[in-house]
């Protein structure tokens, strides 16, 4: 068959993308080249809803983050992802500083963003674990945090009840154009479409390029994070920036949509699949956080972990149909604010299809409602007792430090984008996620991936081909 | 004469053992607090022995774990490994159950250390 | 429904307690577990080295564990398997849930919290590099090796002297893996002397002392690690770092006490030691609620722990009978020690039992407990280590304030 839309990427953007034609009458596929959706950088985030005040006003980017801002309380809403509006400060540290805030508050103001200039003290009132030496800081209400996976698992899930097709385990390796139709070679799979959108993250330069398109440079700015029990005591309600630099917005600490306390980003510019942790990015992470909240205790620390922006020279987002190559929409160079402006770009996305000639007929049947896996740690006990009736896999909590049944797991596996490795049910539903980080339940929830995917346990991967957990049977391997 | 320095393994203690030795003479042993202690010193400078303890397959229900009935020759433990390997027990298994008795000659048993 | 005594887990802690509960005169003891059998993790240890105290000989973990199953069995007390307990609330309501029995709750007359702990993950390490698969806890790996018959991987590095790492060197090779090294970050073993004798000396496995894991490698599977000696600030040092290829690394980094039940129970918990602060009775800061085995403090010894539960379990049947109370006297750490379990020592003129753990290696050392100026126990050492936990026993008669226990000379 020949695809009217093939979106190569399935992060947060590829995603978005998908749900947004998924509402229309077309055939649309996505092309991904890892083992499952939110491989790249919208795995490995920060997890912010940026309010929007510090992109350069009349920029792309400027755009997209005030408009997918204002969206995302609806579209967590309907996708049934964790979102919350917990506001964000940017603490200054003296006078230099301070003079920066009255950059960001000019930005505000010219974005449309609502920002209020408040003092050191009135800062520590709002978050009592902030620094002394903080002399001002800046209130953006409307800042927020989301879970980045749930969000592009959620609307993956929603573009494929609605009919969209999703190719995993598919690097697309070179791209054709004959008589009017792509031809992908993608893994195992030749896939042909009218369309292509390239959202490939870091590698959309190469797409871009195989394609016949813009010769646009992505480089891989990686950041590093420290994530921290809920148990640390150390917790702020908001989102906590420092002042931005020339190397971006800087170190964060925040709370995560799971109420973890997250440290992080650092900057710096690696190879496209370098995304290992280092010591001294890691010490800069902590550091940082620490300069904002001193009492952070890297004992509580439960995870690291590095991911890497998409970031174009233009520093701008790059969205627009090819000049060279007209059946070609290039999304690339989408950095942070990547995730927070997703839903705006599907948007805008949907209207440069529009504007080419493509007819969007609304699909009859067609939802942009996805009903979240019901989570039993989190209902009430009536509700807990009617699961367990109905299915008595609600009773077996596989996963001890955040609660998760047998019945999730399974349902996380079964879903439309379900899971097939460890991570996946990790990243759906969290079983793993905890203070132990698997060690109780890995070989649990393999044993269900196992049985539920008519595989042997040693079938069963991390995070797909390559990433093998066992190495065959004891007693010299033979049955 | 030599000295040699050996840990006791013979129970969790860990007693630091020092024992006098010339050729193959035994002259003096000292710091063991029991008399297995010194009993496990004179054997470990003669005949060294371990305990094996291992699982080994169960016809059509998986594995049970096993240990020796007594301490194998430390030489014969890899061996051991070898022919409990290519074994498996008929189910179903209980505790003390004898699986293989007098393995490599030995007149060792493994034995069953709980239910199949 | 209802229960005397309601016991957290069927590990070696919670069998004891539970026994102990029912011979002192508990008449409905239930014991809750997350597992279809009992046994706890003595199911995996497969090794032997359990029970010379307790038993006289020396027994497998299913070994240790089946007599006490037995006994617990004979003398009625109730077994919830598969059951998952998700709350504990300060009067005593246990909230657990499984396949067999749904979602319940039991009002118990005294709760013994006895789940043991949990192994420190490469996470809370923050090891830098790669995420790749094959980076597992060393207990991970033995449940994946006994139980489920399945080797994690042939080429191995194991961080960490803790015990378990110890004994998983060993299974590991017996099972045809080629276990390359051992690291520990410390200038001393985590484990006892025994098992660096009999799991890796005896299969010419180095250890390196002194040593870490400064990066992991590999984007898919761990291709191997950075491995760097420490200074003694246990810093690693960068000219020292050397790379070690390997498809498995193994942590046995530290056990912590798992404790969130206990917490939600409004216990209240030691920071050293991570577990709750208990009486000589066991008895934390929530009266009615018991604490017992690795909960407590992480044992060496499963002997001492069966020990400790018994206590414990006893004190639960005696709190039924009276919901004294009592206040006593504290025993905290002094010199050279880490920290002193019993917390608070009940005035009750029974002999007390000090457990605890030196803060570094002393040689012909004294462990002394002292009430003021006044000398009440002390035991000689040829050497304590950190990785070996002490004890002093304190005639009753002999306690009549505070006590401090220290390291003297060594």
């Amino acid at each position: 068959m020949i695809y009217d839309v093939a979106i190569v990427g399935a992060g947060v953007t590829g995603a978005m993308i998908a749900r947004e034609l998924g509402m229309y009458d077309l055939s649309v596929c996505v092309v991904e080249a890892e083992a499952d959706v939110a491989s790249g950088a919208s795995r490995a985030n920060s997890g912010i809803v940026h309010a929007g005040f510090d992109a350069l006003p009349g920029t792309m980017k400027a755009r997209m983050n005030k408009h997918g801002n204002e969206m995302m309380p609806k579209v967590t809403r309907e996708l049934g992802v964790p979102f919350e509006e917990c506001g964000s400060l940017v603490v200054a540290f003296g006078p230099e500083e301070e003079k920066q805030l009255e950059i960001l508050m000019e930005r505000g103001a010219a974005n449309g963003v609502p920002v209020e200039r408040i003092s050191g003290d009135e800062a520590r009132r709002m978050e009592p674990v902030l620094s002394r030496d903080i002399t001002a800081a800046l209130w953006a209400p409307t800042g927020g945090i989301v879970d980045p996976f749930s969000l592009t698992i959620g609307a993956m899930e929603n573009a494929m009840s609605n009919g969209v097709t999703l190719y995993l385990n598919s690097r697309v390796t070179a791209i054709t154009w004959t008589d009017g139709v792509w031809e992908l070679f993608a893994g195992d799979s030749r896939i042909r479409a009218h369309w292509l959108i390239n959202a490939a993250g870091v590698y959309a330069d190469d797409i871009s390029r195989m394609a016949g398109g813009e010769s646009f440079r992505i480089r891989a700015r990686r950041g590093q994070y420290v994530l921290f029990d809920k148990s640390m005591p150390v917790r702020t309600k908001s989102v906590i920036f420092g002042v931005p630099s020339d190397r971006g917005k800087g170190v964060l600490f925040s709370p995560t949509a799971h109420v973890n306390m997250i440290a992080g980003p650092t900057a710096e510019f690696v190879d496209k699949d370098d995304n290992d942790t280092t010591r001294e990015g890691l010490q800069e992470a902590l550091a940082g956080v620490k300069r904002y909240a001193p009492a952070v205790d890297a004992r509580y620390a439960i995870t690291v972990f590095a991911g890497l922006r998409a970031m174009p020279e233009t520093h701008d987002f790059i969205i627009e149909r090819s000049k060279s190559a007209p059946g070609l929409f290039n999304v690339a160079g989408i950095e942070s604010p990547g995730l927070t402006s997703s839903p705006a770009i599907a948007e805008y996305v949907k209207e440069l299809l529009e504007e080419a000639g493509v007819r969007l007929v609304p699909k009859p049947g067609a939802r942009r409602i996805r009903r979240p896996i019901e989570r039993f740690s989190e209902s009430k006990p009536e509700r807990q007792r009617e699961l367990i009736a109905m299915d008595r896999r609600y009773a077996n909590v596989v996963c001890r430090c955040e609660q998760i049944t047998e019945a999730e797991i399974v349902e996380s596996i079964h879903l439309p984008c379900g899971a097939k490795t460890v991570d996946g049910v990790r990243l759906r539903i969290r079983a793993g996620a905890g203070r132990c980080h698997g060690g109780f339940c890995m070989p649990r929830v393999m044993a269900i991936l196992a049985r539920e995917l008519g595989r042997s346990l040693d079938e069963i991967t991390k995070s797909g081909p390559g990433s093998w957990i066992l190495e065959g049977r004891t007693k010299g391997g033979a049955r | 004469m030599e000295k040699r320095n050996l840990t006791c393994v013979v129970c969790p203690l860990g007693c630091a053992i020092t024992a006098e030795v010339e050729g193959d003479n035994i002259l003096n042993i000292s710091g063991a607090t029991c008399k297995r202690g010194e009993a496990y010193a004179r054997t470990e400078l003669t005949d060294p022995r371990r305990m094996l303890t291992t699982t080994m397959r169960v016809k059509g229900a998986g594995l049970v774990p096993v240990k020796s009935s007594a301490a194998l020759p430390k030489s014969l433990l890899l061996p051991s490994m070898e022919v409990i390997n290519a074994a498996s027990a008929e189910g179903p298994v209980r505790p003390g159950d004898v699986l293989i008795a007098d393995i490599l000659g030995t007149g060792v048993d493994i034995v069953a250390t709980d239910q199949s | 429904m209802k229960a005397d005594v309601v016991v957290v887990g069927a590990g070696p802690a919670g069998l004891a307690a539970a026994i102990a509960a029912k011979e002192n005169g508990a008449v409905d003891v239930v014991i809750i577990d997350r597992e279809a059998r009992p046994g706890g993790i003595l199911r995996q240890c497969i090794h032997n080295g359990f029970g010379l105290h307790v038993f006289g000989e020396e027994l497998t973990g299913p070994e240790y564990a089946a007599r006490f199953i037995d006994r617990a069995n004979a003398l009625g007390v109730r077994f919830l398997t598969e059951t998952m307990v998700l709350n504990i609330s300060p009067d005593r309501v246990v909230t657990a849930v499984g396949p067999a029995t749904g979602l319940i709750n039991i009002e118990a007359g005294a709760v013994v919290l006895a789940m043991g702990c949990r192994e420190r993950s490469a996470g809370a390490l923050m090891i830098p590099g790669s995420r790749p698969s094959g980076v597992l806890t060393a207990g991970t790996a033995q449940r994946f090796v006994n139980i489920e018959g399945y080797m994690p991987g042939h080429e191995v590095v194991i961080l960490g002297s803790g015990d378990i790492g110890l004994i998983m060197a060993r299974r590991m090779t017996l099972e045809g893996a080629h276990v390359k090294m051992v690291l520990e970050l410390m200038p001393y073993s985590g484990g006892l002397t025994r098992n660096i004798v009999q799991c890796l000396d005896d299969f010419g496995i180095p250890l390196k002392l002194s040593h870490t894991v400064t990066r992991l490698h590999g984007r898919r599977r761990l291709t191997g690690v950075t491995i760097a000696s420490v200074d003694k600030s246990v810093v690693p040092i960068k000219e020292t770092e050397e790379f070690v290829p390997c498809d498995t690394l193994l942590l046995s980094v530290g056990l912590i006490p798992e404790n969130e039940l206990s917490c939600d129970a409004g216990v209240e918990i030691d920071p050293v030691t991570n577990g709750p602060v208990v009486d000589s009775r066991l008895q934390t800061s929530v009266p009615g609620i018991f604490a017992c085995g690795n909960v407590v403090q992480v044992h060496d010894l499963v002997d001492f722990v069966t020990e400790e539960a018994t206590r414990a379990g006893r004190a639960a049947a005696q709190f039924l009978r009276e919901k004294s109370t009592r206040r006593g006297w504290k025993a905290t750490a002094g010199r050279g020690v880490r920290y002193v379990v019993p917390q608070t020592l009940c005035g009750d003129g029974e002999d007390k039992t000090l457990f605890f753990r030196v803060n570094g290696i002393y040689r012909n050392c004294v462990t002394v407990a002292r009430c003021g100026d006044k000398v009440v126990a002390r035991r000689k050492r040829p050497i304590c280590a950190p990785g070996e936990m002490e004890r002093l026993t304190i005639k009753g008669a002999d306690i009549c304030g505070d006590i401090t226990v220290m390291v003297e000379g060594g």
